[in-house]
C-alpha cells in the first residue's frame, strides 16, 4: 500500500513537472522528411517542402518558437504520445482510427489518392483486376487501410518510406504504387525516374480510411494547442500566406473544398 | 487531477490484446519466414564456410588473401548495409536488371535477403572454424602423421571432426545472432516476424503491440535453439567434460569444475 502511494505521488510529480516545463519550452513539431513535395531533406540536411513551410508559417502566426523534430513515419503517433514532440505536421490524414489516439486540427489540405503504374500496363482497378498484383505502399498510411479494406486480394508490399516505393516501382519490383496523387505526381511522375509511368484509374476515396484531409495531430490533452492551430490555419488562409506557399509547389489550390 | 489520470491512461494505455489475438496467425506465418530464411542462410553459409576455413587455416597466400578479404568485408560492415546494397544497390544497374538473374532471383526481396544473410554468416563461420582448426591439439595431428595419413585424410578424419566439436559452443552464438540479424529482412518489404509486427503497428497505428508480440516469439525461438545446442554439446563434447559422472555431490576444488 505504502509503495503504491509513493509510486502514485512520484508518477504525478513527474507528470505535473513535465506539463509545467512544456509550457515554457519551445513548441516541438514532428515532421517526416521523406515525402516530397511535402517534406524532404536536402543533401546538407536541411528540411524542405510544403509541410515544413506550413509548419514554420503556423509557428510564426502563433508567435511560438518552433523546433522541427524528424521522425520515421511508422513511429509518428507513438513518438507524439511519448512527448518527443507536441504536434505532427506531416500530411497526416484525419481518420477515425487515428482519432482514437490523438486529436486533429482542422484539415490544412485535402488531395485524392491514386494508383500509379507503367504506361500501357493492363492494370484494372477492380477487385478481380488487382487480385494477386503486387501493390507497393507506405506502411502505416491511410492507403494501407484502404487497400486492405477495398482490395483484400491484392498482394501488399509495405515500405518504410514513400521514396522506397517509387524506387522499386521504377525498377519493376511492384506492379503499381498506391499513394496520395500529389505525392506521386511531384515525388515520382515529374522526376526522371518516373518517365514512362502514369496514373491508372480515378480518384480513390473511402471516408473510413482516408478521412477528411490532412490535419495537425496533437495529444488529446492538448486541446488549447489544437485550437491555436485551428486559428492559425484560418489566419494563414485569410492573409494569403497559405496561397503563397501553395503556389511554390502546386499549380492549383490543394486546400480542397 | 482527473485530467492527469486521463492523460496517463491515454499515453500509457495497456496492450491491445484483442488485436494481437486476432492477428496471431499472421505472426506464426512471419515466424515461419524468419525460421526459413535463418535456417537456409545457416545451411548455405555453413557449407561455404568449411572449405573457406580450411583455406584460411592453410598457408597458401594466393588462396588465403581473397578469403581473408571476403571475411573481413562481411564481418566489417553491418548486415543492414549489405542487404541494402544487394536489394536497392544492384537494382540500379541496367545490366543487372537485364541479366537472367534479375527475374527469378535479384528482383525478389526474399532471395536478396537470403544471399546477404548466407554470405554474412559464411564469413563469421569461416573465421570461427579457422580458429578451431588451427588450435587442434598437436598430439592428434602427430598421431595421424605417425599412422601415415595423407594431408586430406588428416583434415577429414582428425582435424575437422575435432574442430567442429570444439567450435560448437561458439557456433550456437552465431546461430542466435543470425536469427536476430534476420530482422533486417523486414526493411526490404519481407513479412518476417518483425515485418508482421510492423504491419500490425502500421495498420492500427499502435506503438508497441507488434514489437512485443514479435519479441516474445523471438524469445521462444531462442530458448528452443539454446536448449537444442546444449543437448548437442552434451553429446558431442562429452569427451571433454571432467570424468566424474558417478559423483552426485561436487567436491570442493578441482573436481567441481564445470563449464
Amino acid at each position: 500500500m505504502k509503495l503504491k502511494k509513493i509510486l502514485t505521488t512520484l508518477g504525478l510529480a513527474i507528470l505535473l513537472g513535465g506539463m509545467a516545463s512544456a509550457q515554457a519550452a519551445d513548441l516541438r513539431i514532428g515532421v517526416e522528411g521523406a515525402y516530397p513535395p511535402f517534406s524532404w531533406k536536402e543533401s546538407d540536411g536541411t528540411l524542405k517542402g510544403f509541410d515544413i513551410e506550413i509548419a514554420e508559417a503556423l509557428c510564426a502566426e502563433m508567435g511560438r518558437n518552433c523546433v522541427l523534430v524528424e521522425q520515421d513515419w511508422d513511429g509518428m503517433i507513438p513518438a507524439l504520445l511519448a512527448k518527443k514532440y507536441d504536434a505532427i505536421v506531416a500530411s497526416m490524414s484525419i481518420t477515425e482510427e487515428r482519432k482514437k489516439r490523438v486529436n486533429f486540427s482542422d484539415k490544412y489540405y485535402n488531395t485524392p489518392a491514386k494508383f500509379v503504374a507503367k504506361n500501357g500496363s493492363d492494370l484494372q482497378i477492380t477487385k478481380e483486376g488487382l487480385k494477386g498484383k503486387r501493390i507497393g505502399l507506405q506502411r502505416g498510411t491511410t492507403h494501407q487501410c484502404f487497400m486492405e479494406k477495398m482490395f483484400p486480394d491484392a498482394e501488399l508490399v509495405l515500405y518504410a518510406t514513400q521514396e522506397e516505393v517509387f524506387q522499386d516501382l521504377a525498377i519493376g519490383r511492384i506492379d503499381a504504387n498506391f499513394s496520395d496523387s500529389i505525392a506521386a505526381d511531384d515525388g515520382f511522375l515529374k522526376t526522371d525516374a518516373g518517365k514512362g509511368f502514369g496514373f491508372v484509374g480515378g480518384d480513390m476515396h473511402d471516408m473510413e480510411c482516408h478521412g477528411e484531409g490532412a490535419g495537425i495531430a496533437v495529444r488529446k490533452s492538448d486541446d488549447e494547442l489544437r485550437m491555436e492551430f485551428n486559428k492559425a490555419i484560418q489566419a494563414l488562409r485569410d492573409k494569403g500566406v497559405y496561397q503563397k506557399i501553395n503556389a511554390k509547389y502546386f499549380d492549383f489550390d490543394i486546400f480542397g473544398g | 487531477m482527473g485530467e492527469a489520470i486521463i492523460q496517463f491512461l491515454e499515453t500509457w494505455s495497456p496492450l491491445d490484446v484483442v488485436l494481437i489475438a486476432q492477428n496471431f496467425d499472421r505472426f506464426l506465418l512471419g515466424a515461419l519466414v524468419t525460421l526459413q530464411l535463418t535456417g537456409l542462410a545457416l545451411l548455405i553459409g555453413g557449407a561455404l564456410a568449411v572449405p573457406l576455413a580450411i583455406i584460411r587455416a592453410g598457408k597458401n597466400p594466393y588462396l588465403n588473401a581473397p578469403v581473408w578479404a571476403f571475411t573481413y568485408t562481411f564481418r566489417g560492415t553491418p548486415l543492414l548495409v549489405q542487404t541494402y546494397l544487394i536489394y536497392y544497390g544492384l537494382g540500379q544497374f541496367e545490366a543487372v536488371r537485364e541479366s537472367f538473374l534479375w527475374g527469378p532471383i535479384l528482383s525478389q526481396a526474399w532471395w536478396c535477403a537470403l544471399i546477404a544473410f548466407s554470405l554474412n554468416t559464411a564469413a563469421y563461420t569461416t573465421e570461427l572454424l579457422r580458429g578451431a582448426i588451427v588450435t587442434t591439439s598437436r598430439g592428434e595431428v602427430e598421431a595421424a602423421l605417425a599412422c601415415g595419413f595423407s594431408a586430406a585424410q588428416r583434415m577429414r578424419r582428425i582435424v575437422l571432426p575435432s574442430a567442429f566439436r570444439r567450435a560448437l559452443p561458439a557456433y550456437s552464438n552465431e546461430v542466435i545472432f543470425m536469427l536476430h540479424g534476420s530482422v533486417v529482412a523486414s526493411t526490404i518489404t519481407i513479412q518476417d516476424l518483425l515485418g508482421v509486427g510492423r504491419w500490425l503497428n502500421g495498420r492500427y497505428y499502435l506503438a508497441y503491440e507488434g514489437f512485443i508480440t514479435a519479441a516474445v516469439l523471438y524469445l521462444i525461438i531462442v530458448l528452443i535453439i539454446s536448449r537444442g545446442f546444449r543437448w548437442w554439446e552434451s553429446r558431442w563434447l562429452r569427451h571433454l567434460y571432467p570424468q566424474n559422472a558417478v559423483e552426485t555431490k561436487p567436491k570442493k576444488g578441482l573436481a567441481s569444475f564445470r563449464f
